[in-house]
């Protein structure tokens, strides 16, 4: 075969495989993120399928999966909803960072790692999956529940954490001293602090400059000026991700729904070749020694998980078993775990692929497989009703 | 009446009411302009169950329904006690863009917070019109909202087609 058939065929093969990967994984109940690693980590490199002549593009196309996952996660943050979140929850998103990134400093010290990797590791335990979690919700059909907005409020908390948490990472991974780190975060406050204030202000001209009749004109414009601000961050040394979610942060609440609706499909596809390319990344006969560290710091994470959930949910007057299924719905773990990870190990910390992949692997699992059994198991512990 | 606001990031915002009889209903309203109705548990007040989930259009439906007729029966006792609310009678012309097209286009309650109450139409009335009745040219609408509210829609009908 010369090289673009090559390249077709395995790239066909490769999404018809995620397609059906992906239906296994609703029809078990479960987010496919854990499907698309596994099966990533089977080719490749020491895998069973070598994909010699897509790899480089898979490799390019997953900067972009990143940009475009950042990017919505911005679009998704309006500033009512922070603040609100932050002054009713404040505490119970402090309780979760206290409770959650430390387990995976340690554990990264612990397993050898450089500081820089131990830091990039207390992110990838802290940051809940945000994704798999809203869709959880939906699907349990928890929405209206009373625990749910602490739930939410503590997702949005961790999104503004992660906004400054990334640039950190980044001055770090780049060999900076904790004055670089310092002055990194001080950017990175002030930038988002910045980009939010404008975004009150002057989001509107930015929407107008966006908006048009035409879908297609919008995504164009849109994936246009963000890949745009992305690689100037990059260039910066800030992160590519930093700068797309500070244009999803700058757009206004107004053209944000229709910029989702519009950009979902083409994330949808970078995301999963993004996971997948973290899996090609990553020598799956490593994960097996780290396996134990992994599951060990899985159960760790996961009781602190539980107890973040159990305190912001206290915290809003919500009985035992709503406490549960707020703490258990919040140990799933998943995409924004990998893009720090995927961080961490393009600057040169491949040790941190096994222990992040086999974790994510473990939690994406876990997590949603708890709190579906915490319902029926609530319902059996629960009081019979008074009669009358 | 105890009705709760609160809000649900990335979703939208949940009300709880609790009625006088002491059960709660719960609505998420989302930002798609959908809604969920649910009530609870009795033995997990926390937890919801029997959910509703209402299309965007389906809950315009069920705010006419609820809406209006309520706001006859209180109209004449509202107006009389409430300073900034009135009422008045507007007629769609022929060549409104409206004439011939049914009552929920014109959009009113969402953009100028006015009630429909009421059409009147040759000798019928029709009280409580739902957003499907279709609009006839010589239509006089009873309408029932804020001085600048009433303006705005009188504006809104009198556009050409």
């Amino acid at each position: 075969m010369d090289h673009v058939a090559a390249l077709l065929v395995e790239l066909g093969l490769l999404f018809l495989g995620l397609a059906v990967l992906g239906l296994l994984a609703r029809r078990l109940g479960l987010s496919p993120i854990p499907f698309v690693l596994l099966a990533a980590l089977a080719l490749g490199d020491g895998g069973l399928v070598p994909l010699a002549t897509a790899e480089p593009f898979i490799t390019a196309a997953a900067e972009i999966g990143v940009v475009l996952l950042l990017l919505t996660l911005g679009l998704e943050f309006s500033a009512t909803e922070l603040f609100a979140s932050l002054r009713r929850h404040g505490p119970s998103g402090f309780v979760d960072l206290v409770l959650n990134a430390p387990p995976g400093f340690v554990a990264g010290l612990l397993l050898g790692l450089p500081w820089q990797g131990a830091l990039a590791l207390a992110g990838v335990t802290y940051i809940s999956s945000s994704g798999i979690i809203a869709r959880l919700i939906g699907d349990l059909g928890r929405l209206a529940n009373r625990e749910t907005p602490s739930v939410l409020s503590v997702l949005v908390l961790e999104d503004l954490a992660m906004a400054l948490f990334l640039p950190l990472l980044v001055v770090t991974l780049t060999g900076g001293g904790p004055v670089a780190a310092v002055a990194g975060i001080a950017l990175s406050v002030g930038a988002v602090l910045l980009v939010l204030v404008a975004a009150q202000r002057h989001g509107h001209h930015l929407g107008r400059l966006l908006t048009h009749r035409d879908d297609e004109q919008v995504l164009l414009r849109l994936v246009g000026l963000t890949l745009l601000v992305a690689g100037l961050a990059q260039a910066v040394g800030a992160s590519a991700a930093v700068g797309a979610f500070l244009v999803g942060l700058a757009l206004p609440a107004t053209f944000a729904d229709r910029a989702r609706a519009i950009l979902r499909p083409l994330r949808d596809l970078f995301a999963a070749t993004f996971f997948v390319a973290f899996g090609l990344s990553t020598d799956p006969s490593e994960i097996l020694p780290t396996l134990p560290a992994a599951l060990l710091l899985a159960a760790v994470t996961t009781a602190t998980k539980v107890g973040t959930g159990w305190y912001a949910a206290r915290r809003d007057g919500v009985a035992l078993f709503g406490r549960l299924r707020a703490g258990t719905v919040l140990v799933a773990r998943g995409e924004f775990s990998i893009v720090i990870a995927g961080l961490a190990v393009a600057a040169g910390i491949p040790e941190l692929g096994p222990v992040a992949t086999g974790y994510v692997l473990l939690l994406a699992v876990i997590g949603p497989l708890i709190t579906r059994f915490i319902e029926p198991v609530a319902a059996r512990c629960r009081p019979a009703p008074t009669p009358g | 009446m105890d009705l709760q606001e609160t809000l649900l990031p990335g979703v939208g915002v949940r009300y709880e009411l609790t009625t006088g009889s002491g059960q709660v209903l719960g609505i998420v309203v989302q930002r798609d302009g959908g809604a969920e109705i649910a009530v609870y548990d009795a033995r997990d007040p926390d937890r919801a169950r029997g959910m509703f989930r209402l299309e965007p259009e389906e809950v315009d439906a069920v705010a006419e329904v609820l809406g209006a007729p309520r706001l006859t029966q209180r109209f004449a006792d509202l107006s009389r006690e409430v300073p900034g609310l009135r009422s008045a009678r507007m007629t769609v012309r022929s060549g409104s863009r409206f004439a011939g097209r049914p009552l929920g286009d014109t959009r009113a309650r969402t953009l100028t917070g006015c009630s429909i109450v009421a059409i009147v139409r040759d000798a019928d009335v029709v009280t409580s019109p739902t957003p499907e009745e279709l609009l006839r040219a010589g239509d006089v609408l009873v309408v029932i909202g804020s001085g600048s509210g009433l303006e705005e829609l009188d504006r809104r009908l009198s556009e050409q087609a």
